[in-house]
């Protein structure tokens, strides 16, 4: 239906988010926190479709996403801490000798290779939680939804000790937690500011993901999320699908934690503990379960809402006078969590459902907007 | 080590494997009747911590338990009343959003109320006098919490096997429609076993604490995965069986601390529930059950 | 002469103490209708679950198409207990999952209809194309098997017009009513490809009319698609009327077989059916 009109408002769009994005380039310093809440969102966006694309398109319910951004943010902090940096940053029990001679072979690598090193350390870190989510998948794919909530909680937690013990202190500086991560790159060579570089890659992976929902492979996802038994009789090889979904999705909530490391130049294993996880439950659960551009839209919302218009609910506030009781530190936090149960428990269906974002069904609710308006004006002119 | 660490080392492990078997059991009663894994329990017992903060602030001890146990249980009762009841036909993902998001809200309520500076948690003078037995020497408390534990199992074994309540109880874990239909009070049953799950984690919650020195938000968290992870290693649904997972637990966790990997005695919980699952899914006690196409 | 498709041998289902299927010795042969019927838990759809590779049987051993695709023998806890009246021992074990017996040719639809509720009718056959797929992940994701693609939506939408859905294609599968439910499980299974059809009571909730209606269209099925079925029914008149043959099963033994009109007077059918006269 209208298919040429819908192509070319998507362009359009797409079109003038570009330009917003280009003109904020420009205009970074003054827009500082704007474009930092922006970046901030965008990364959420990613691991929330990671999350979905389990949770929502396969029904599996997994609650790891957590400890697999932790190994992407690791992975790529670790190769990424400029040499000089190095004995600063561990500073106590000094680096892993192979980790110093292989940055050293990095340093030394010609230009090419360095520009294009930051992505690739994305890439090993995502690829190293692949091989994780491939081998816990094999564990814990066959147990019960509730039961792999928890087993994907516990083994998010294993990572984040994993990370922070005293034995791993040359590798990833146990729990002192890594600093001077450098910030987003550039990429073909200045062509895209380092601004919009994460723009430009979580575009790319949601890209891939949708491809694959579409593909016959998130069909398959989606008759094991609706009927296992029926999916089976089907001719759908279960664990071969499941760990398909939780290899694919943990990819990219590592690369995703990669992405993060870059935008928060210092992290450390607290970073990733469990909230993490339930932060991005709650912005999935608001967007919709099943629905890509609702985690989009929800990680926008929920992030801006957070950092940006719910400070207002931290502040002392007075009107005329009077202090407005209960607005103080922690206050906003509240007003989350009881938006968040008012969703579970009334607006089930999140902000879209399990619909995606459909140019006919937003035009039509202003079609039907200006048809209820006409017919209160009376008749026909 | 010597040997009289050694026992010292157990006896703290007992002490808090206690602790957790009081938990534990909170987490198999309401998995047994509604297949939920409560995710908020971890964090009653968390804000039972802190109720006793406050009376005991207020009041004298006797009437301060009192209060904190009949706050805490009602607490236990409205999470079920106002998350968990009207979402008893949804699908299981949905119910289980629920907890997590109660969780979330009780433990920014607490860092809101209470902030996240870590609340000195008082003491009671007569449960922290020190006996000396040869070369042991604990606490009261310490002593007394295996003690009180294997009574208060004890009433509810009574209770679960003997009375009509816990006949009905048992007849709604096993066949929740069936149950209905024969006109058992579903809300009814489901009450008494949060009332039963939470009196028991308050209690769980002093006992534990007292032993601590102090209660933050999050305190609740990983003691409430811990106590699950024993409630499955013990059989899901299986009330000794928690019991005796609380125990097991508590002790490793207390010897891994003394060995020195404290780190790893997180770690240690959630490898044994991933072995668990895999080996022996329904745990040392459970049963197992098959789905009918 | 025609070849036997399918085939048991002494297969044999013990659950805990009950043996829910005794030696079953079934034989269809390619291009036959058989029904298997019996009183109320006489053991059809577990029958039809071991068959599948849903469960392992007990005993016994299934060949379909010229493997064997599931064979067993007690053991363990198993051996203690077994309770079957066949004790024949079989020395190999074969174990198959449902969805690789599916993609050998046998499809099958269910008692109580499963569905993939929220998908669209178009998508629930669809995704039954799915399990012959040859791309792999990265080559369907980038649409690299475009070509397959699009031929597998064709066939699924020629297989939705032949059983007469092709209208309710964008409807939710929970949408449609009841007999059109039956129907699209029934499409769904035929776009596995199968050799072999199980329908496990087909006619339930139907009326006399619907009935008619559905023998029918086995039969159509059957030609067009050149299948064999094997069936579960109550319904006496369809099973009557289409099979070629017919077992009947009671408390998980078989008590009679033959064609229909042998089986309408067998005595110890009527008398499992009807109870004995007093």
């Amino acid at each position: 239906m209208h298919v040429k009109r819908n192509t070319i408002l998507t362009i359009a769009s797409a079109a003038v988010l570009i330009g917003i994005l280009y003109w904020l380039s420009m205009h970074q310093l003054k827009q500082g926190m704007l474009v930092s809440i922006i970046q901030k969102s965008i990364i959420f966006a990613l691991v929330a479709v990671s999350m979905n694309l389990l949770n929502g398109f396969t029904g599996l319910f997994s609650l790891g996403q957590a400890g697999f951004m932790s190994i992407g943010a690791y992975t790529t902090a670790i190769l990424l801490i400029p040499v000089k940096n190095l004995d600063g940053v561990y500073y106590v029990n000094g680096v892993h000798p192979l980790i110093r001679a292989f940055k050293i072979f990095i340093a030394e690598s010609p230009a090419w290779l360095q520009s294009l090193f930051p992505f690739i350390a994305l890439l090993i870190g995502a690829l190293l939680a692949a091989l994780v989510a491939a081998l816990v998948g094999i564990a814990v794919l066959r147990l019960k939804s509730d039961y792999l909530a928890i087993a994907t909680l516990g083994m998010s937690e294993i990572i984040r000790a994993l990370c922070s013990s005293p034995q791993m202190d040359t590798i990833t500086n146990g729990s002192y937690g890594l600093n001077k991560i450098p910030g987003f790159p550039g990429m073909f060579g200045g062509l895209i500011p380092p601004m919009a570089t994460p723009f430009v890659v979580v575009a790319l992976c949601i890209a891939f993901i949708m491809l694959l929902i579409k593909s016959s492979y998130g069909r398959a996802f989606k008759a094991i999320r609706e009927d296992e038994i029926a999916a089976e009789a089907m001719g759908i090889n279960l664990f071969k699908h499941k760990e398909m979904s939780f290899v694919v999705s943990s990819f990219f909530a590592a690369l995703a934690g990669g992405l993060l490391a870059m935008y928060m130049r210092s992290i450390e294993a607290k970073t990733f503990s469990i909230s993490l996880t339930y932060d991005i439950l709650l912005i999935v659960v608001i967007g919709g379960i099943g629905s890509v551009t609702g985690s989009v839209l929800s990680a926008f919302l929920v992030t801006a809402s957070k950092e940006w218009w719910l400070r207002f609910f931290d502040h002392p506030l007075t009107i005329g006078g009077w202090e407005v009781p209960l607005f103080r530190t922690g206050f906003r936090m509240i007003i989350f969590s009881i938006l968040l149960m008012v969703v579970v428990l009334v607006y089930r269906r999140g902000l879209m459902g399990s619909n995606e974002f459909n140019w006919d069904r937003l035009l039509g609710r202003f079609a039907n907007l200006r048809r209820k308006k006409k017919s209160s004006q009376g008749g026909d002119r | 080590m010597s040997m009289t660490t050694i026992l010292q080392h157990c006896l703290t492990g007992i002490s808090l494997g206690g602790a957790y078997a009081l938990i534990a059991i909170g987490y198999t009663l309401v998995y047994g009747i509604l297949r939920l894994i409560n995710f908020t329990h971890g964090d009653i017992f968390m804000m039972a911590g802190y109720f006793m903060i406050f009376s005991l602030a207020s009041f004298p001890w006797p009437i301060a338990i009192i209060i904190t146990l009949v706050v805490t249980t009602l607490l236990g009762i409205s999470i079920e009343r106002i998350a968990y009841k009207p979402l008893r036909s949804s699908p299981r993902m949905s119910i289980m959003i629920s907890a997590i998001s109660v969780s979330y809200l009780l433990q920014n309520m607490a860092t809101y109320l209470f902030t996240a500076i870590p609340k000195g948690y008082p003491e009671i003078p007569f449960l922290k006098r020190i006996f000396v037995v040869g070369e042991l020497s604990a606490s009261f408390v310490t002593v007394l919490t295996p003690i009180l534990t294997v009574v208060l199992v004890i009433f509810l074994m009574l209770l679960v096997n003997k009375t009509k309540t816990g006949i009905a109880m048992r007849a709604v874990s096993k066949d929740f429609e069936t149950a209905k239909l024969m006109g058992i009070n579903i809300n009814g049953i489901i009450s008494v076993t949060f009332v039963i799950g939470s009196f028991l984690a308050g209690v769980g919650s002093i006992l534990y604490f007292t032993d601590r020195m102090s209660v933050t938000p999050f305190s609740g968290t990983l003691p409430g995965l811990k106590c699950f992870v024993a409630a499955v290693f013990g059989g899901i649904g299986n009330i000794p069986g928690a019991v005796i997972g609380g125990f097991f637990i508590g002790i490793i966790e207390t010897l891994l601390v003394a060995v020195g990997y404290s780190t790893f005695s997180d770690a240690f919980t959630f490898l044994l529930l991933i072995v668990m699952l895999l080996v022996r899914p329904t745990g040392l006690f459970g049963e197992k059950t098959v789905e009918k196409v | 002469m025609s070849t036997i498709l399918l085939k048991t041998e002494h297969l044999t289902m013990q659950f805990g103490g009950v043996v829910a299927v005794d030696d079953l010795n079934i034989e269809i042969p390619t291009g036959s209708i058989i029904a298997l019927i019996g009183p109320n838990g006489a053991g059809k759809t577990t029958a039809f679950n071991v068959i599948t590779g849903g469960y392992q049987p007990s005993n016994g051993s299934v060949f379909f198409d010229g493997q064997t695709i599931g064979e067993n023998s007690p053991r363990t806890k198993m051996k203690r207990i077994y309770n079957g009246s066949d004790k024949t021992v079989f020395t190999h074990r074969v174990v198959n999952t449902p969805d690789r017996i599916t993609r050998l040719g046998m499809a099958r639809t269910f008692q109580n209809i499963r569905l993939f509720k929220d998908l669209t009718v178009f998508e629930n056959v669809l995704i039954a194309k799915h399990c012959h797929i040859k791309a792999g992940m990265l080559s369907a994701v980038f649409r690299f098997n475009h070509t397959e693609e699009q031929a597998m939506r064709h066939e699924a939408e020629a297989l939705l017009k032949t059983v007469g859905l092709f209208d309710y294609r964008d409807d939710k599968a929970s949408s449609l009513p009841y007999g059109k439910q039956r129907r699209l499980e029934i499409a769904r299974a035929l776009a596995t490809h199968p050799k072999l059809l199980l329908l496990d009571e087909p006619a339930a909730g139907m009326n006399p009319k619907e009935t008619e209606e559905l023998a029918l269209f086995i039969q159509e099925i059957k030609h067009s698609f050149g299948l064999t079925i094997f069936l579960i029914e109550h319904h006496m008149n369809l099973v009557m009327d289409i099979s070629d043959s017919i077992y009947v099963l009671d408390y998980g033994k078989t008590i009679a077989v033959g064609d229909p009109k042998e089986i309408q007077k067998n005595p110890a059918v009527i008398r499992a059916y009807l109870g004995v006269e007093e």
